[in-house]
């Protein structure tokens, strides 16, 4: 028998799903996490639900695994020391940047001075050049490389990158450059070079990401080893694979050589998770609502597809790397309620209680009003979480909002709903941004609501969107581990093109997507997939010539052998009158090409939780006074543990579980479908 | 003749209460409109000067045209004055020249449009927008000439028309515009963008007006001027003093051999009221540097910087003009008289900044920044391809960011909110050009405790003969330091030729022929420092040695002794210090370096380039038969 395991490491637990991958039977485990060293709780989360399942580690045959290492290592800034070489004249592109500081007219005054991932002082330049045509204009000079690169030797760096003038459209001098430092500095050294890492046009995108990359490798490469000998220690023999920002897999071995697809590795195990759960509830265009302690994630997922981006951005940085288009907005439960002296607004945020102090309501010594703090005063949280194991101070609660209702000027239910009201209107435009911005009728999804606050939000928000059924998922971290356990292996090759239209052909098209194919499936046959299960897809991010912004376009390699050049810019033209509601004469220009080779999706059956009697009283734990439009009205708080499929509650309730609450508001129906998904809709 | 405002169902605004969470909700609604309207401006305009650099700038207005979002404050007020002419729903204007909306936009590159936005039947609110064009004619491409002597040679003159007539797009007018530019494909995509914006930006209001009814959208925008103005007139109270206090600055030629030309404000307060006086500013000038400054323009950037240390998240808006008097002489550099030439205002709406910042920080020194990146730096660069195929570029430079409070000024950064340079992997691959060096200019960043940011070092290879334009300033009246800190260094070009031979080059030249293997070396000015340098931490400067941001000379400045290897000599740097703490003159709020007469004794020798002449006031014929 052969069984996969998904891992989603969070910052609170650890959670696991195992699937029997020939009936489909699953199992859930929960483990607290360990952020010291995260596998020390993925190793005693896989002992445990192998014990559970009563099979061997050596059963499980894949290992799947999202993972906020590579995240941890930029917020946290423990990076390796990277070594930087680059052309005569570049040695400042990283402090130099884009030159743009962020913020209003004079932001320039308050705005703190980045330093740079890779350090002037560890950053070399090498004589050599070649233009924009790739064609060399001055060879390189061995002897400077090799007193340059000793130069960064003596100062002890733990990562080379090596990013050219121009290298996307030839990598010989990069290449060569790599050759030396292998020479002087041994294979273990880890080396990235920007053509490989991200053959695109702009020296400054492909250095910063380049460099990313390198700093992120030695952390991300001691952790992935070091889970692996723990695996193989246990018996586990399958194979490793973590998740990409984009959703997709990447092997161990991959991932140890390009970690920054790894950056965003945790909200797409949200993401691939909610697709999960979205297609075996019968939906296919979700809205997701990722609530945590500190910010919210959002998502659009169209047709069981979420969008993706270029761009992965954590924290200040951002890279050129695809990641699932996730938004986020610092609107949390931790999220801190102020009134400033001189405008006397009430704004919610971006401050957070973080996990310490936390909330007042946490008992942890806050004093400041948080959005957990509302949400408990107005009962739409239990005083009881984590299944009794953890007790809420509603008197300090109330107190931290008193406060906030007395700098408003107003009484304390008011400051509440406020607050309330202010981080719902933030979500809402949050998943604006994703929607109707982007041409997205948010009237024709769901909303899924996830994390641990996400549910008690999503009821509220879909209010304001207008996107209906409010889903409620299986909870949160199995979401994500399933999400984990679920998705498919995925390698993507890139490649600058810049020739506008009449500069090219079909057959200039399909001769160059063909070898972008052949070298992405490389990657995955050398994962161990065969080649019968690989699936392909292409991708052309197409401009009007002149335009610095691309619309990527998905296109079939087929196209190619006739009239596909004239398809795409029709469907361009198309595409970007959705957009912006116009189009322009001038010239059509295919900027970047993309393909993605996809292992084979699998198809898991979701075993149906047990048939109720659609009376929901069996899982009413009690009564409960709830504030809701303008006053209290009575309400029930229910498990979730207790609600079989089919049964039906109305609003206002609370519904909980474990680690999350659901809110249904008055005038709402909740129903329980034949998986466990609660379902809520206007009544 | 004021503009007559049409509506289907006119009826006034009834004031409701709005309740402190829907004031927040239309207060970040209206925000979100704002980041739309960018957005969709930059992914869809074409010429590199608006979608790379971000040449362009949003704005939202309550029906009054008084504006609730934005950064230059109202572009309507002069408008809404002179347009002689009816406005109703549909109409979407569009205009160019400053001296038709009392230079809410300052120069005929800066095409102004304004939709106003009905609901049900009554006008709501205002979007409009600006951005600068490539080209717009005129006598050079680019349409910046320094050398013109009136507006006439700056390119097509557009009074406010109807680009749409009750939403009926008039092709003719976009021909015709259209048409004056050497660029005309990228005028007429970055025109359209910029009226895409504004339709995003009616939508929005649309939509605010449908969910909360149009009197609860106005009254929060009441509210949101209401608020602002009593932030304001607390900080007024606080931080300006009935003692006036004054600055004085200077750009430094006007690109016809005269100069500096001074630029004077003295700040004091009367009551509630500021009063912002540019009385003693030099004459207008005979070429194109004159600043047709708007009075509101200049309110509102003196209250974003009078925030911006106080409450940088607030939403800004007009509500506080009434707390403000500006006044600026007639005939002025900052408000010259029709037809005076405009289009290089750049240096004197850069400098103004720095003026600004002095006034303000007179008073609380801790906060006051050095002089800074006050102006934007153009090169234009045209001519033909091989293939014959027509090329223009427009390029914006930057520079180095002040010394401030907060720390060192960043290098190569811009001081505009949004710029961002061209990538020169894409300077390479689109115009006949290779970038051999783009770098901080070592050292030019004033010494201080906090240093200035360094200036750039670019130096452009030409693969293409063709013609340049330089457009900058700061060559001649170094950029002042504060608190004891240095001036930054000035800027310098050069040209070196194939063979070898290397012309200096003025900060502003039209027209200057180069041949394919030409090198243009571009290097602009640092900020000034803050702060005693002999107090700075020289283990720092030793790391800025080794990272090539300062000299070994450079760290003398400091009084660090160091090597190459940015490894300080503690026992040398101790004795320079003392050393220098010994001789040196006490330290200065403002240090100017050697002043205006030394300057021009050393000019020639130090910058390869004649001292700049006095501007002198002059009775012009035309004003004495006015008098008469």
């Amino acid at each position: 028998m052969s069984y996969r395991l998904g891992v989603d490491v969070g910052g609170t637990f650890t959670d696991l799903l195992l699937f029997n991958e020939a009936n489909g039977q699953t199992w859930r485990g929960k483990t607290p996490s360990t952020p010291e060293d995260p596998s020390i709780a993925v190793v005693s989360g896989t002992k445990q639900i192998c014990e559970d399942a009563g099979i061997g580690a050596g059963d499980i045959s894949v290992f799947l695994h999202g993972t906020t290492v590579a995240t941890n290592a930029v917020l946290e800034g423990k990076g390796a020391v990277v070594g930087l070489i680059v052309t005569e004249g570049y040695r400042q592109v990283m402090q130099v940047a884009r030159s743009f500081v962020p913020g209003g007219l004079a932001a320039w005054i308050i705005w703190p001075k980045p330093t740079p991932m890779a350090l002037l002082e560890n950053t070399v330049e090498v004589f050599g050049r070649m233009d924009a045509q790739g064609q060399e204009v001055r060879p390189l000079d061995e002897a400077n490389i090799r007193t340059e690169l000793l130069k960064l030797k003596s100062r002890g760096v733990q990562a080379l990158t090596v990013c050219l003038m121009n290298s996307y459209l030839n990598g010989s001098h990069e290449k060569r450059v790599g050759e030396i430092a292998i020479e002087l500095f041994g294979q273990d050294m880890p080396i990235s070079l920007s053509h490989e890492i991200l053959p695109e046009m702009y020296e400054y995108e492909r250095t910063l990401t380049t460099v990313a990359n390198s700093a992120m490798r030695p952390v991300v490469g001691k952790y992935v080893r070091n889970l692996k000998a723990e695996l193989t220690r246990m018996g586990m023999n399958g194979q490793l694979s973590l998740l990409r920002s984009d959703g997709g897999l990447m092997s161990a071995q991959a991932a140890e050589l390009k970690p920054v697809n790894l950056l965003m590795s945790g909200p797409a195990g949200g993401v691939t998770g909610a697709i999960f759960v979205a297609k075996n509830a019968g939906f296919k265009n979700i809205l997701t609502l990722d609530v945590g302690g500190t910010s919210t994630d959002v998502a659009l997922i169209e047709h069981g597809e979420p969008r993706l981006q270029r761009t992965t951005e954590v924290a200040h940085l951002s890279v050129r790397a695809s990641s699932l288009d996730v938004r986020t907005v610092g609107a949390g439960g931790g999220s801190i309620a102020h009134v400033p002296e001189l405008t006397k607004a009430l704004r919610v945020g971006p401050q957070s209680a973080g996990a310490m102090p936390g909330p007042a309501c946490y008992g942890r010594g806050g004093t400041e009003a948080t959005v957990s703090d509302a949400n408990l005063v107005l009962g739409y949280l239990p005083e009881e979480l984590l299944g009794g194991r953890m007790k809420l101070d509603k008197a300090a609660a109330i107190a931290a909002v008193q406060k906030v209702a007395d700098a408003m000027g107003v009484d304390l239910m008011e400051a509440a709903r406020g607050i309330i009201d202010i981080v719902n209107e933030n979500m809402f435009g949050a998943l604006r941004m994703i929607s109707v911005q982007q041409g997205y009728d948010p009237r024709e999804f769901a909303l899924m609501g996830f994390g641990g606050a996400g549910s008690l939000h999503s009821n509220a928000v879909a209010k304001l969107m207008g996107s209906w059924p409010v889903i409620v998922p299986i909870s949160p971290g199995v979401l994500c581990a399933a999400g984990d356990a679920t998705t498919r292996s995925r390698a993507e090759t890139a490649r600058s093109f810049s020739k506008r239209k009449s500069q090219t052909t079909d057959s200039d098209v399909h001769a160059t997507l063909s070898e972008m194919a052949d070298q992405a499936k490389a990657t995955l046959i050398a994962d161990g997939i065969s080649e019968a299960d690989i699936s392909l897809k292409f991708e052309i991010d197409v401009r009007y010539y002149g335009q610095g912004f691309e619309v990527p376009m998905a296109v079939e390699l087929d196209d190619f052998v006739t009239g596909g050049v004239e398809k795409l810019a029709s469907a361009f033209d198309e595409e970007h009158r959705r957009l912006f509601t116009f189009n322009m004469e001038t010239e059509h220009e295919l900027v970047n090409l993309r393909c993605v080779a996809l292992g084979k999706a699998l198809e898991l059956p979701v075993a149906p939780i047990e048939q109720g009697t659609g009376d929901a009283s069996a899982a009413r734990l009690t009564d409960h006074k709830m504030w809701v439009e303008g006053g209290w009205q009575d309400g029930a708080i229910y498990d979730r543990a207790k609600l079989r499929a089919g049964d039906v509650l109305s609003g206002p309730a609370i519904i909980t579980e474990m680690d999350s609450t659901a809110l249904v508001l008055p005038g709402c129906v909740a129903k329980v479908d034949a998986l466990g998904n609660i379902l809520i809709n206007p009544a | 003749m004021p503009a007559t405002i049409l509506e289907t169902k006119p009826r006034p605004f009834r004031r409701t209460p709005v309740d402190p969470v829907s004031l927040d909700i239309i207060e970040n609604a209206l925000r979100n409109a704002r980041v739309e309207m960018d957005a969709t401006l930059f992914r869809t305009a074409l010429s590199p000067g608006i979608r790379e650099q971000g040449d362009a700038f949003p704005m939202i207005a309550d029906p009054q045209g008084r504006m609730v979002v934005g950064q230059f404050g109202s572009f309507l007020q002069g408008f809404l004055k002179g347009y002689d002419g009816e406005i109703e729903e549909g109409d979407v204007i569009l205009l160019n020249d400053p001296y038709s909306c009392e230079g809410a936009i300052s120069h005929t590159s800066d095409q102004l449009v304004i939709m106003p936005i009905h609901h049900d039947g009554r006008l709501v609110a205002w979007g409009a927008m600006f951005g600068h064009m490539t080209d717009v004619g005129g006598k050079v491409p680019g349409s910046l000439p320094t050398d013109a002597s009136s507006i006439f040679e700056e390119g097509m003159r557009l009074p406010p028309v109807k680009l749409y007539r009750k939403g009926v797009l008039q092709e003719d007018i976009l021909k015709i515009a259209t048409h004056q530019s050497r660029m005309p494909e990228w005028y007429r995509a970055d025109l359209i963008a910029i009226v895409a914006a504004c339709r995003v930006a009616a939508r929005r209001l649309v939509e605010m007006c449908e969910r909360f009814g149009d009197d609860q959208v106005n009254s929060a925008m009441n509210d949101l001027l209401d608020r602002n103005r009593r932030a304001m007139q607390f900080l007024i109270g606080q931080a300006i003093g009935e003692e006036p206090v004054f600055f004085e600055d200077y750009i430094c030629d006007d690109g016809k051999g005269a100069g500096p030309f001074k630029i004077k404000c003295t700040m004091w307060r009367e009551g509630e009221r500021v009063i912002l006086d540019f009385d003693g500013t030099d004459p207008q000038s005979d070429s194109s540097i004159n600043f047709y400054l708007n009075e509101n323009m200049f309110k509102m950037f003196f209250g974003i910087y009078m925030i911006m240390v106080f409450d940088p998240q607030i939403l800004f808006n007009d509500g506080f003009y009434d707390l403000v008097d500006v006044r600026i002489p007639e005939g002025s550099l900052l408000k010259p008289k029709f037809p005076a030439a405009l289009s290089c205002r750049t240096h004197a709406l850069g400098r103004i900044f720095d003026v600004l910042g002095a006034l303000l920080g007179q008073k609380q020194p801790d906060f006051l920044c050095a002089a800074g990146f006050s102006s934007s730096p153009h090169l234009m660069y045209s001519g033909f391809h091989p293939d014959g195929e027509w090329f223009q570029l427009f390029q914006i430079g930057f520079g180095g960011i002040p010394g401030r409070f907060l720390g060192d000024g960043a290098d190569g950064h811009s001081l505009w909110p949004g710029f961002t340079n061209v990538p020169n992997e894409f300077l390479e691959r689109y115009f006949p050009m290779r970038i051999e060096k783009y770098e901080c200019a070592v050292d030019s960043g004033g010494a201080g405790l906090n240093r200035g940011g360094n200036g750039i070092n670019m130096v452009y290879h030409f693969l293409e003969n063709g013609t340049i334009s330089i457009h900058d300033d700061r060559w001649f009246v170094p950029p002042w330091g504060v608190n004891g800190g240095q001036p930054g260094a000035r800027s310098w070009k050069k040209l070196v030729k194939a063979d070898g031979q290397a012309i200096p080059l003025g900060s502003k030249m039209d027209r200057v022929t180069v041949e394919k293997g030409d090198e243009l070396h571009y290097v602009t000015w640092g900020g000034g420092g803050w702060g005693d340098a002999l107090e700075r931490d020289p283990a720092l400067v030793g790391l800025e040695v080794r990272g090539g941001l300062v000299s070994v000379a450079g760290a003398r400045d400091y009084g660090v002794v160091c090597d190459e290897d940015g490894v300080v000599d503690d026992v040398a740097t101790d004795d320079l210090r003392n050393k220098l703490r010994a001789s040196r003159d006490p330290l200065k709020v403002f240090e100017f370096g050697p002043g205006i007469e030394k300057l021009r004794e050393t000019c020639e020798a130090e910058t390869g380039l004649p001292a700049p002449i006095q501007p002198v006031w002059r009775g012009r014929i035309s004003d004495k038969i006015a008098a008469q």
